[in-house]
């Protein structure tokens, strides 16, 4: 597929896309799978987001009102899988599926078969896990971290329908790593150097190793899991001679390299728009880089900090402690990096810039409360309350989804031909921005106050809190039917973008024209 | 595709393999990781082999015994002393009272878990019902014998010790397969105890 010599001019009718329904399906070109991914991610984020609603719902007020208790639980438990597993991941593997090749200067991902088949297995992923909901015992209630015994011997009867779905998702995103690495690593435009690589196509490479590293790793918990079920075996059965704790530990060493798999490719974006907005060179590009790599190498030593509480003998407590410390030190230099570039740079306010700051600021409000946490002896006393909680959507929500919302309007000029209505995506990112505060900045004072996460009613002490929780919570639902409008209607039409589309763009995307042909770079660029 | 996608193609392929056989070695590792670091509580589910552990100059401890029953277990399950004084280096009996208050055939296992984790590699035992499955008749009840003994090297800090077990119903399990594989050294992915 490398020889693909092409005579006629990129807009060649004849080299356009097929027509109709199968065209998405039998799709082996890059662009169209980026798309796909996309509308997925945004279909999951809306079904999870669904989810969240009817947990902030029962939690407006102490009490019973809404859903019953088991219902609850599977609420939780789908919203966490579908978030982490069904928008989050797809949005990135999504960009990555548009951006990787063009940005460094490949016709197409390096193996578009398989790109359409990794792609194609995720719906039904999906579909086998949230068909377990109208299944007899309901769907999996058990947390997202599903531990064992609770997801062995105490799960509802779907759990083994979880596992199937766990396999397929862990399958699609194996596949779309190695196509991703066999990209970067063999398709570059000659002169391109991994050390000239865009911030993002470095973040995803590195992205995709952890992926290879620790998604087998995850099939190999569920496989157990499975077979602890309905094989007789013992892995996570005292009863046999088996461990509870083993899970945790083979889970978080799938779990934590897999939340900096939800933060890295943010990190590669929130980089390309800063410097786009602020009209200034990246400051510390090597150093991004490295700071990125050592992230990622951390992340392999870490896993039991999030198990300080099952009983590990001092020594095991201190080194995890203080190796996650030391995360800090890459990840404080990342922020100040992003800081300096704005540092005397001529700034503006477009919707992207507007994400990708509140990005760098919220997310770094999501890292502290983490290093709170990292705290051995205050573990004990955060441990499982809702402090924990609004850590990690501090981290994710403007983490991780805003830097996938600051790409989609960075980059969806290029990807449609035409700009955003720039007015209201500033009041989507307004909305998003109060509604996303208000929601999680007040679970930091009532976890630290003693209310513990995974339940659905509480003590009378919580409820004012968790009111204007809910209340920030619908806000912020509702302004993301103000985002798939918007999306909408940049696809139906709006003002014709540019090639370079924004004044500080660089990079090879900024060079083909908006919408981006259908094929690009056939004949590779020449990079200085 | 040219000859360097194939090499990087073969050489993930390779690492998702390896890495999903990783996680299944990390069962057997993590044993052998928390027996060689005496971490997690765990005590060896066989008779030690150490003759010459008796010595006479041993200090006063206290055991605490702790019982659980597992899930839905119906067995009556108890110490028959909750507390004893003792000496290190000296082999001491403790009993525990067990009764079948089913109509049914039952067959149960008990795991022991010891506090402070640290004094696990301490402790031997040349004799405990853990090490085998007890099968007992409907009403029928025992009297189960641990004989035990915390060598001289328990650290000076640790005065109380407790020694907890936890009563499983293995009635529907492979009972002849697990206790074999108990007592055999070789097996060791699985002799995982519960941590504390």
């Amino acid at each position: 597929m490398s020889a693909v010599i092409e005579s006629h001019n990129h807009d060649d009718h004849h080299h356009g896309p097929a027509k109709g329904l199968t065209r998405w399906l039998y799709t082996t070109n890059h662009k169209d799978i980026g798309t796909l991914y996309l509308w997925f991610s945004f279909a999951m984020f809306l079904i999870g987001g669904a989810m969240a609603m009817v947990i902030r719902a029962e939690l407006f007020q102490p009490g019973m009102q809404i859903v019953e208790p088991e219902f609850y639980n599977q609420m939780l438990t789908l919203h966490g899988l579908i978030m982490v597993f069904g928008a989050v991941m797809p949005a990135f593997v999504g960009l990555a599926n548009w951006l990787v090749p063009m940005m460094v200067g490949a016709p197409d991902m390096a193996l578009p078969r398989m790109n359409n088949l990794s792609f194609w297995i995720l719906p039904f992923a999906f579909f086998v896990l949230l068909s377990s909901l109208f299944m007899e015992g309901g769907a999996p209630n058990f947390g997202w971290t599903f531990y064992a015994p609770l997801s062995t011997t105490y799960a509802p009867p779907s759990v083994t329908f979880f596992i199937f779905s766990v396999h397929i998702m862990g399958a699609s995103s194996i596949m779309g790593s190695i196509n991703v690495i066999v990209t970067i690593m063999n398709m570059r435009a000659p002169g391109m150097t991994l050390m000239k690589m865009p911030l993002f196509v470095w973040s995803w490479l590195i992205t995709a190793y952890l992926l290879i590293a620790v998604m087998p790793v995850l099939a190999g918990a569920v496989t157990m899991m499975l077979m602890d079920i309905h094989f007789g075996t013992s892995f996570f059965n005292a009863a046999g001679g088996g461990d509870p704790v083993l899970f945790q530990h083979i889970f978080w060493f799938f779990g934590h390299p897999e939340v900096y798999i939800m933060i890295l490719p943010a990190f590669g974006i929130a980089s390309h728009i800063i410097e786009t907005f602020s009209r200034k060179q990246l400051f510390g590009y090597a150093s991004m880089v490295w700071a990125m790599a050592s992230i990622a190498i951390l992340s392999f030593v870490v896993w039991a900090h999030h198990m300080f509480t099952v009983g590990l003998p001092l020594a095991a407590e201190l080194f995890f402690m203080w190796a996650t410390m030391l995360i800090a030190v890459p990840t404080g230099v990342k922020v100040f990096n992003w800081v300096t570039t704005m540092f005397k740079g001529s700034i503006t306010y477009e919707t992207p810039m507007l994400f990708a700051i509140a990005f760098v600021v919220l997310f770094t409000i999501g890292g502290f409360s983490g290093l709170m946490l990292a705290i051995t002896p205050a573990d004990f006393q955060y441990h499982d309350t809702y402090f924990v909680v609004a850590h990690f959507h501090y981290v994710l929500v403007p983490g991780s989804i805003f830097s996938i919302m600051a790409a989609v309007y960075y980059w969806i000029p290029k990807w449609t031909g035409n700009m955003y209505d720039e007015r209201l995506g500033k009041l989507h990112f307004w909305l998003s921005f109060i509604g996303v505060n208000v929601t999680f900045f007040p679970q930091h004072w009532i976890g630290l106050a003693g209310m513990p996460r995974r339940i659905p009613d509480y003590a009378l002490q919580f409820a004012d809190w968790n009111m204007i929780s809910s209340v920030g919570a619908f806000l912020f639902g509702a302004s993301q039917i103000l985002f798939l409008f918007i999306v909408v209607k940049t696809v139906m039409g709006g003002k014709k973008a540019t090639p370079e589309v924004w004044e500080g763009s660089r990079g090879l995307e900024w060079t083909v024209e908006s919408p981006a042909p259908y094929h690009t770079f056939t004949t590779p660029p020449k990079v200085n | 595709m040219n000859e360097g996608s194939k090499k990087t193609i073969k050489t993930l392929c390779f690492a998702v393999v390896g890495m999903f056989t990783f996680s299944f070695a990390l069962v057997p590792l993590y044993n052998v990781f928390c027996e060689i670091t005496g971490l997690n509580g765990k005590i060896e589910l066989s008779a030690t082999n150490d003759k010459n552990i008796e010595f006479d100059n041993g200090r006063d401890i206290s055991i605490q015994f702790v019982s659980h029953n597992n899930e839905e277990m119906p067995w009556a399950f108890r110490p028959s002393e909750d507390n004893i004084q003792v000496k290190t280096g000296k082999y001491h009996t403790a009993t525990f009272y067990v009764k079948n208050t089913t109509n049914r055939r039952m067959v149960a296992q008990a795991i022991p878990s010891v506090a402070p984790s640290n004094a696990a590699a301490h402790l031997k035992k040349l004799e405990c019902f853990c090490f085998e499955q007890q099968e007992l008749a409907p009403g029928e009840e025992a009297l189960l014998p641990v004989r035990l003994i915390f060598d001289n090297e328990l650290p000076s800090s640790i005065n109380s010790v407790v020694l907890s077990y936890t009563i499983f119903d293995v009635t529907d399990y492979n009972d002849v397969e697990f206790t074999q594989h108990h007592n055999d050294d070789h097996h060791a992915d699985h002799e995982m105890e519960p941590s504390i």
